[in-house]
Parts: C-alpha cells; sequence; structure tokens
C-alpha cells in the first residue's frame, strides 16, 4: 500500500497529540499531590487555619495545574485544528 | 528477505517474554528491599522481637513477591504455548509481555512500603503486633490491583481469537491496549503503597487510632486506584470494540496513541494522589479530633490530581471514537 504525506502528517498529530497528554500529565500530577500532602500536614498541626490553608492549596495547584491544561490544549489542537 | 510468519511468532514469544520478566522484576525486588532494610532497622533498635518482625518481614515481601510472579507465569507461557499463526499474533505477544513487564512495577514497590512500616511499628509497639499485620495485609492487597489488571489482560490478548479482525488497525489497538494497562499501573500501586505505610507507621504511633486511620486509608487508595481503573477502561475498549478495516496509517496511530496517552498520563496523578493520601492519614493519627478537615482536605487535593489523568482518558477516548 502506498502511504501520503497527507496520512502520514494525520498518523503524526494523533501520536504527537497521545504523547503531549499523556506525559504531559505525570507532572502535574505529582506536583499537586505534594501540595495537598503538605497542605494536609499543616492542617494536622494547626487546625485553625484550615480555611486559609485549603484557599492556598487551591491556588497553588491551580498553577500546577496550568501545564497540565497546555497539554489538553495541544493535544485537542493536534486533534482538531492543525 | 521475508520471513514466515512462525519466524515472527518466536521472535515477538521470545521478545515479549524478555520484556514481561525483566520490567516485571524491578519492582518487586526495590519493594523487598524496602521491606528488608527496614526489618533490619527494627531488629536493630529491637532485637527481642526480631521473631516477629522477621515474620513479618517475610509474609510483607511474599505479597510483593506476586506482581513478579504473575510476570513469571507470562514469561513462561509466551516461550513454551503454541500460537495460531496470523499476522496479528506477534503484535498480541509483545503486547501481553509489555502490559505484564509494566504492570509489575508500581505494585512491587508499592507493596515493599506498608510491610516495611509495619515491620518498624511493631519494634516501636509490640503490643499491636496484630493490627500491624491486618493492616499491613490490606494495605498491600491493595496494591496489588493494578497488576492484577495488568495480568487480566495480558490473559485476554493471549486468549482472545484477533484472526477475524483486519490487520489494520488492530494490530495497534493490541499494542494500545496492553501499553495503556501495563503502564497506567505503575502509578496506582506505587501511590497505594504510600498511603498504606502511613497507616502502618500511624497504627504503630498511636494504636487508638486504628479505625479512622483504616478506613482514611481505604478512601485514599480507593482514590489512587482510579486511574488504574481509567487505563484497564481504555484497555477492554481498544480490545473489544471492532474497527473497520483501513489501509490508512493514521486510524492505527490514533488507537496506539489512545493507550500510550491513557497508560502514561495513569501515572502522575495516582502518585500524587498517594502522597497526599500519605500524609492525611498521618496526620489523622496524631490529630484525631480533626479527621473531618483532613479527610475533606485530601479528598479535594487528590481530585484536583485526578484532573490530569481525567485530561489523559478524555483524549484517549477522543481518539479512539471522534477522530
Amino acid at each position: 500500500m502506498a502511504i501520503e504525506g497527507a496520512d502520514i502528517v494525520k498518523a503524526a498529530a494523533f501520536l504527537g497529540a497521545g504523547i503531549s497528554m499523556g506525559i504531559g500529565a505525570i507532572g502535574p500530577g505529582v506536583g499537586e499531590g505534594m501540595a495537598a500532602a503538605k497542605a494536609c500536614e499543616a492542617i494536622g498541626k494547626n487546625p485553625k487555619e484550615a480555611g486559609l490553608l485549603t484557599r492556598t492549596m487551591l491556588v497553588g495547584q491551580a498553577v500546577s495545574e496550568s501545564t497540565g491544561i497546555y497539554s489538553l490544549v495541544i493535544a485537542l489542537l493536534l486533534l482538531f485544528v492543525v | 528477505m521475508a520471513y514466515d510468519i512462525q519466524t515472527w511468532i518466536k521472535v515477538a514469544a521470545f521478545t515479549g517474554g524478555g520484556m514481561a520478566m525483566g520490567f516485571g522484576a524491578i519492582g518487586a525486588a526495590i519493594g523487598e528491599g524496602f521491606t528488608a532494610a527496614s526489618a533490619n532497622e527494627a531488629i536493630g533498635r529491637n532485637p527481642k522481637l526480631s521473631g516477629d518482625i522477621f515474620k513479618s518481614m517475610l509474609v510483607g515481601q511474599a505479597i510483593a513477591e506476586s506482581a513478579s510472579i504473575f510476570a513469571l507465569v507470562i514469561a513462561m507461557m509466551l516461550l513454551f504455548t503454541k500460537f495460531s499463526a496470523h499476522t496479528l499474533t506477534p503484535f498480541v505477544l509483545i503486547s501481553a509481555g509489555l502490559c505484564m513487564g509494566f504492570g509489575a512495577i508500581g505494585s512491587g514497590v508499592g507493596s515493599g512500603f506498608p510491610a516495611g512500616a509495619a515491620c518498624k511499628g511493631m519494634a516501636r509497639q509490640p503490643e499491636v503486633t496484630g493490627r500491624l499485620t491486618t493492616n499491613m495485609l490490606i494495605g498491600s492487597a491493595v496494591c496489588q490491583t493494578p497488576a492484577i489488571f495488568a495480568l487480566v489482560v495480558s490473559f485476554i490478548l493471549l486468549f482472545t481469537d484477533f484472526s477475524v479482525r483486519p490487520v489494520s488497525p488492530t494490530w495497534a489497538a493490541i499494542l494500545g491496549a496492553g501499553i495503556s494497562s501495563g503502564l497506567g499501573a505503575i502509578g496506582s500501586g506505587l501511590g497505594g503503597g504510600l498511603v498504606a505505610e502511613a497507616s502502618c507507621d500511624g497504627v504503630a504511633r498511636q494504636p487508638l487510632t486504628v479505625t479512622p486511620v483504616t478506613n482514611v486509608m481505604l478512601l485514599g487508595q480507593a482514590v489512587t486506584q482510579t486511574t488504574a481503573i481509567y487505563a484497564l477502561l481504555v484497555s477492554f475498549i481498544l480490545m473489544f470494540k471492532s474497527f473497520p478495516a483501513t489501509d490508512l496509517l493514521a486510524p492505527p496511530m490514533a488507537l496506539l496513541s489512545a493507550g500510550l496517552c491513557m497508560g502514561i498520563g495513569a501515572i502522575g496523578p495516582a502518585i500524587g494522589e498517594g502522597f497526599a493520601g500519605r500524609s492525611a492519614v498521618a496526620w489523622i493519627a496524631r490529630n484525631k479530633e480533626h479527621i473531618a478537615d483532613l479527610t475533606r482536605l485530601m479528598l479535594v487535593g487528590q481530585a484536583v490530581a485526578e484532573s490530569t489523568g481525567i485530561y489523559s482518558l478524555v483524549i484517549a477516548l477522543v481518539l479512539i471514537f471522534v477522530v
């Protein structure tokens, strides 16, 4: 069978989308877990500040999440736009 | 130079068998080494209890070993079974070997953590030995589930008749299914082990907190297992859905990519959820009155960590069903 250029490009885009989202999900997952772990520790030591700690944890995780969202955006761009 | 199909089947079976046992040997050995190191530390601290500690070290190591034994079984099957001569068979053999090899890593390492913590806990609080053994066994058993998922997928791959399916894109679906469950098992095995380690440690420090510690341990471990279940789901879809025949390269690449995406994407969130669960369980043991706050925060933190795993699932499903 003859493989055409457009087909190879599409195949590479699909593969790239999967790799982008797959590998891109590792870092945020681990990092957000570390943030949650330290927040739990802090509440254990100082339970009165639970509200403040939860807020800080969520903001920190949201920032850490951003690279995961970049991966998602790149994956969707590869799948549907380029 | 063209070889006949029997040659390729042999090549794939031997390569797959080697990878299954090679990768599969990594995790259990590390986990058991960790357990033995902790047992030595514990006996050094409290030599009078060496009998109990030695026994629980061996029990813990036996559980960690089971993941490796699954890999050994798959490797032996690949080496000595006679497989049907079909163009897809070599892909099945490679995929089954990769799946079980990767799938044994996380569970082997993870099961070593609670066993090590139980050994150290016995040296510290000899009177809770029985309860520590129970927690160690429950925690390690949950750690083994991702390896069992990988074993199930390997067996289904080996025993499903793919000869009625079109060669392309089924070859990619087969490879994707093995990679998804195999890689997806790494994080959940490790993460579950971290949570169980904290529970054994916590019971030894504060024996009165055993009930809340065990409950939250199970909750935390359940959350770490979710990404392995997503990976299993993607594997099942790839194995059981029949895809239309195609001459193009893009459709098979989409299926392979779906497996890679879900498999790799499941690793990070599960490890992160394991960190969160470990810390929550450790602090519930020290500060039982605030169990509600700690459990809530653990679940919120884990939910955020889970999000990238869910993105991976979404991209994998889009790759399978939409494009």
